[in-house]
C-alpha cells in the first residue's frame, strides 16, 4: 500500500545563490539578503544561499542580491525546498546530490566572471567569435615542423 | 522572453547566464519541482512515480527501458517547451547510470530534430576562452525571436 503524499512549500520557488568572489563570504551575503527579504525564506550554506518564497518576491530579492556583486553571484532554480529530508544532508550523510556537478561548475566560474568583466569593459568592441569557441588540445610538437627539421638537418 | 533549454540540465552556469540576459532557463530543477509541489502517491526521493513512464511513451518507444521513460518524462515537457537550446558538449558532470547515458542521448536528439536555434559550445579552460564563452552565448541569446535585454 502506497502512503499518500502531502507536499509542503507549493506555490513557492527556491534558487540557488552560489557566490564566488573575493570581496563577500556567504555569510555577508547572507546577512545583506536578510535585510532585503522581506518574508522570503533565506538559508545560509557553505556556497552562498537557498532563497524560498512566491515567486515574484524571490525573482524581486534575486534582483536585489544579483546587484551586491554581479560578477562573482551565480543563481539557478532547485527542486526541492530548503531542508528537505530526502535531499538533505543531515538526513543522509555525505554530499548532497548535486553538490558534486556544483563543484565541478564552481572550478569554471572565475572564468565566467572575468568573461563577464571583460565584456563589460570591452562594451560593443567585444569580439564575438563566429563559431562557438572550441578548446582543441595540440600537439606537443608539430609533426610539419618535425618534418622540417629533419629535411634542412638542423643540429 | 525565450525559454531556453540548457543541457546539462542541472547547470548552474548556463542557467544563470540565461536568466542574466533576460531569458528563461528550462533545466531539470523546473520538472522536479513541479513533480515535488504535486500531491499524489509517496515516491521518494523524486516523486517519480509508475506514472511517469507511461507518461515518457510520448516520447520513447515502449520497448526502451523504463528508466529513459520516466526521466523523458521529466524533459520531454521541457524539450516540447523550449524556442532554443544551449549546450555544453563536453560536460564530464553529466554523466551517469545507462538510464542517464541514453536519456541524455535522447535529449540531444530530440532538441536537434526540433529544428531551433541551438548553440553548441565547450566549457572554458582558460579566461580568454571564458571570454569567448559568455560573448558566445549573450551574442546567441541577443539574436532570439523573443530578444532578451542583453
Amino acid at each position: 500500500m502506497m502512503a499518500e503524499y502531502t507536499p509542503d512549500y507549493v506555490g513557492t520557488v527556491t534558487k540557488y545563490v552560489f557566490v564566488e568572489s573575493p570581496s563577500m563570504t556567504p555569510g555577508e551575503l547572507a546577512l545583506r539578503a536578510y535585510e532585503a527579504s522581506e518574508g522570503v525564506l533565506i538559508k545560509e550554506t557553505c556556497f552562498g544561499l537557498q532563497v524560498t518564497g512566491e515567486p515574484e518576491s524571490v525573482d524581486r530579492l534575486i534582483e536585489e542580491i544579483r546587484a551586491f556583486d554581479p560578477t562573482h553571484i551565480f543563481i539557478k532554480d532547485r527542486g526541492f525546498p530548503p531542508g528537505d529530508p530526502r535531499r538533505c544532508r543531515a538526513n543522509l550523510g555525505g554530499a548532497r546530490p548535486g553538490y558534486l556537478g556544483h563543484e565541478r561548475e564552481f572550478r569554471i566560474l572565475r572564468y565566467i566572471t572575468h568573461g563577464l568583466e571583460e565584456l563589460d569593459r570591452r562594451g560593443e568592441e567585444a569580439e564575438v567569435p563566429e563559431t562557438a569557441p572550441v578548446s582543441e588540445k595540440k600537439p606537443v610538437f608539430d609533426i610539419k615542423r618535425l618534418q622540417e627539421i629533419i629535411e634542412t638537418e638542423e643540429p | 522572453m525565450a525559454k531556453v533549454f540548457i543541457y546539462p540540465a542541472t547547470s548552474l552556469i548556463l542557467s544563470d547566464l540565461v536568466a542574466r540576459f533576460g531569458h528563461k532557463p528550462l533545466g531539470a530543477a523546473l520538472g522536479i519541482r513541479e513533480r515535488i509541489q504535486t500531491a499524489g502517491v509517496d515516491s521518494p526521493p523524486l516523486q517519480i512515480t509508475p506514472e511517469e513512464p507511461k507518461r515518457g511513451l510520448k516520447y520513447a518507444a515502449v520497448e526502451v527501458p523504463s528508466g529513459v521513460r520516466g526521466r523523458m518524462a521529466i524533459y520531454g515537457p521541457l524539450i516540447e517547451e523550449a524556442e532554443a537550446a544551449v549546450i555544453v558538449t563536453d560536460a564530464d558532470l553529466a554523466f551517469g547510470c545507462m538510464g542517464c547515458a541514453r536519456t541524455d542521448e535522447l535529449i540531444l536528439f530530440s532538441l536537434r530534430q526540433k529544428g531551433m536555434p541551438i548553440l553548441e559550445l565547450k566549457y572554458p579552460t582558460t579566461e580568454e576562452e571564458g571570454v569567448q564563452f559568455v560573448a558566445a552565448i549573450k551574442k546567441f541569446l541577443a539574436g532570439l525571436p523573443n530578444g532578451g535585454e542583453a
